[in-house]
């Protein structure tokens, strides 16, 4: 199969999706000629013009709630929101407004938009251009939110997302829009709510989101070579979550580990190892962990910043230690 | 009080720090096209007049914000060059101890409130520093830089509002180089900035940002009127910028001409209008400025050095200042 960078996939699903469906259009700053700064819409301007992909004023509010007005009167904008951090400026926009159309109106209303950021430390951004605030969407009901770990995620996810009725928010890994990964020249679409079983093993169940999937299967790597057998899960979507597979999954091996890139503390990594607790604690032989990044504001200092954020050695270790019955001190 | 802006020395240190800032920036530059930077940075080489002008008019007591592109701002302000390259180099002795870099840089010792990653995002944050002086009877002025981009913020009109209505010390200094990223002003900007001050009855300005006696002549009196209650006040100064968005926005002609480019730097470039001025009236003869811009060279080269070889800090400083005590 061809290989394709995520980068690529994200373009190829928008611009098919456009293609399909005069309805949708694309707006946000410098995604028209610029292609945004990662380069990811490039190209997208000369197909579709400027009429359907709109560079905006640095006016996130106000392009996030033109978005939802035109979402809810026959429109499916995609919005391109630069950097995941901005998305506190537009909390209001999507979480007031985006997220409860659909329930205030009684189901008369509805906001088929989406919302595509990113996420990702490491790229010695700084403490405004490095945070994975994913936990604080998915906290919101009415909001769905994606996080691809790969290429061919990015690429079908992307296009469900678009066809989808409610405001969807797409976290991609800015580390990642390089890439590649096998994507099919056919079409095809990655439904919401279903996880992806990476890598079968026995012994402990590594659910992991985004590019942390990666850490998880390079743990898993170490780990086989030690004689355990791990389990890799990518959720896919957080919400939806895919539930029964990971509990599936953790009533056959009896341990998790869940890692996210979200600051650890009231987290996505909570959120799926209480659903674990809650439902699967008689199949547990040790507790589920959480592994996010550190509860730290990122740093710049790159000896600072590779501390926070979870690593495949981490996980291994933690991982050897729950198999070998220990307890281990999260924060 | 500022002082008076006439003397020699006065115009011969504006020029230095014109270039203190552009030769700060030559050596950020290397400093990343030679990947020994991490990250990325946004260079303010063009702009020097603007920072100069303005902070030449301020004392150490008067505040400013800052933004991403906010080196200039920083050596302005009075900082020094060895703690601004060790925290461009993410070290231990940097200005934020290497845990804010390029776009956090603050420098509290002479009232530099901090470069800001979010655009637009301290403009609450100097307005507040206004309200401060005002409730606390102190007659220091706040400056708010920021570029034409950020006049798209929202938050820019809330604290216009609010600074006209309680007559804070502030001055709003917006930065219009032109470009908002990798687009024209002109279509990101509807109808005249200025008079987006002025609908909130702000007294505004528009100034050659290329020339440090203009900026600094202005400055000046709105500063002593701001002191005396009279602000809030608008500039708008038209300057460019002299690289790309940020350091790795080299293949820029799909945006902005080259012809562009070389008439800004060829004919209008603050430091050399500037340096010609000091010479015509006699000022400084082309041996002594050779001298100083020597000199500068050295001092930069020595930081640069220095910050390389400096230490990072220890990994335990990670989850140190999350909180204050
Ligand atoms: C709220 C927010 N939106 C978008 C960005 C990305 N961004 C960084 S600089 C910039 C352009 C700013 O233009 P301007 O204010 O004119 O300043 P200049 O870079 O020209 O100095 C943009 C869009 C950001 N940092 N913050
Ligand atoms: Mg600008």
């Amino acid at each position: 199969m061809r290989e394709i960078t995520l980068s690529q996939a994200v373009n190829e699903a928008i611009a098919e999706e456009m293609r399909r469906d005069g309805t949708v259009f694309l707006m946000g700053e410098d995604v028209a000629e610029a292609g945004t700064p990662f380069k990811v819409l490039s190209g997208l301007v000369e197909e579709f013009g400027t009429e359907r992909v709109i560079d905006t004023p640095i006016s996130e509010p106000g392009f996030v709630g033109m978005a939802v007005g035109a979402a809810m009167t026959g429109a499916r904008p995609i919005v391109d929101l630069m950097f995941g951090d901005f998305i506190y400026l537009v909390m209001d926009q999507l979480c007031n407004q985006a997220a409860k159309q659909h329930y205030m109106s009684g189901g008369k209303l509805t906001v088929p938009m989406v919302l595509r950021t990113n996420m990702g430390a490491t790229r010695r951004s700084a403490a405004q251009h490095s945070q994975s605030l994913q936990a604080l969407v998915a906290h919101i009901p009415g909001l769905k939110v994606a996080m691809p770990s790969s290429a061919y995620e990015a690429k079908g996810l992307m296009k469900t997302a678009i066809r989808d009725n409610n405001p969807v928010v797409i976290f991609e890994d800015k580390l990642m829009y390089q890439d590649k990964a096998p994507v099919p020249e056919e079409e095809y679409l990655i439904p919401f709510g279903e996880a992806h079983i990476k890598r079968e093993g026995s012994d402990i169940t590594l659910i992991a989101t985004s590019s942390m999937v990666q850490v998880a299967e390079k743990a898993a790597e170490m780990l086989a070579s030690e004689g355990i057998s791990a389990e890799v899960i990518d959720p896919r979507t957080i919400v939806p979550l895919d539930e029964a597979t990971l509990l599936d999954s953790v009533r056959k091996t009896s341990r998790a580990i869940v890692i996210d890139e979200g600051h650890q503390s009231y987290g996505v990594t909570a959120e799926i190892a209480s659903r674990l607790n809650e439902k699967a604690f008689y199949h547990l032989d040790a507790p589920v962990l959480r592994m996010g990044a550190m509860d730290v504001p990122v740093p710049f200092s790159p000896a600072l910043e590779d501390t926070t954020v979870p690593t495949p050695e981490g996980v291994t270790d933690n991982a050897r230690r729950l198999c070998a019955g220990e307890m281990i001190d999260a924060a | 009080m500022a002082k008076a802006k006439t003397n020699t020395e006065d115009y011969l240190r504006m020029y230095a720090q014109m270039v203190r800032i552009r030769t700060f920036e030559d050596n950020a530059n290397q400093l990343y096209l030679s990947a020994k930077m991490p990250g990325l940075t946004h260079m303010y080489s063009g702009e020097e007049a603007v920072a100069v002008g303005i902070c030449e008019a301020l004392t150490d007591d008067d505040r400013i914000t800052s933004t991403h592109r906010g080196h200039g701002h920083c050596v302005a302000k009075g900082a020094e060059f060895k703690q601004m390259f060790c925290e461009l180099l993410g070290k231990e002795e940097g200005y934020c101890r290497g845990k804010g870099g390029s776009m956090h840089i603050a420098d509290q010792s002479h009232g530099n409130l901090g470069a800001n990653a979010i655009v637009g995002g301290s403009m609450g944050i100097a307005t507040g520093s206004a309200l401060r002086a005002k409730l606390q009877g102190s007659d220091d002025v706040t400056v708010c830089f920021f570029g034409d981009g950020a006049t798209a913020q929202g938050l820019w009109y809330e604290v216009m509002n609010m600074a006209a209505l309680w007559q804070l010390p502030v001055i709003y200094a917006c930065e219009n180089n032109g470009y908002s990223e990798y687009t024209r002003t002109e279509e990101i900007a509807a109808g005249s900035i200025t008079a987006r001050a002025e609908a909130f009855g702000i007294e505004a300005h528009q100034v050659d940002g290329q020339d440090v006696l203009a900026v600094n002549g202005l400055t000046r009196k709105l500063v002593e009127r701001a002191r005396k209650g009279e602000g809030p006040f608008f500039i708008e100064l038209m300057t460019y910028r002299y690289h790309g968005h940020h350091v790795g926005d080299i293949n820029r002609e799909y945006y902005r001409s080259k012809d562009e480019e070389k008439d800004w730097k060829e004919n209008r470039d603050p430091i050399v209008r500037f340096r010609s001025w000091l010479v015509a009236e006699g000022i400084a003869t082309e041996e002594e400025i050779e001298a100083m811009n020597a000199k500068i060279e050295t001092d930069a080269s020595e930081a640069v050095a220095y910050a390389e070889a400096a230490p990072y800090p220890d990994m335990s400083e990670v989850d140190m200042h999350v909180y204050a005590d």
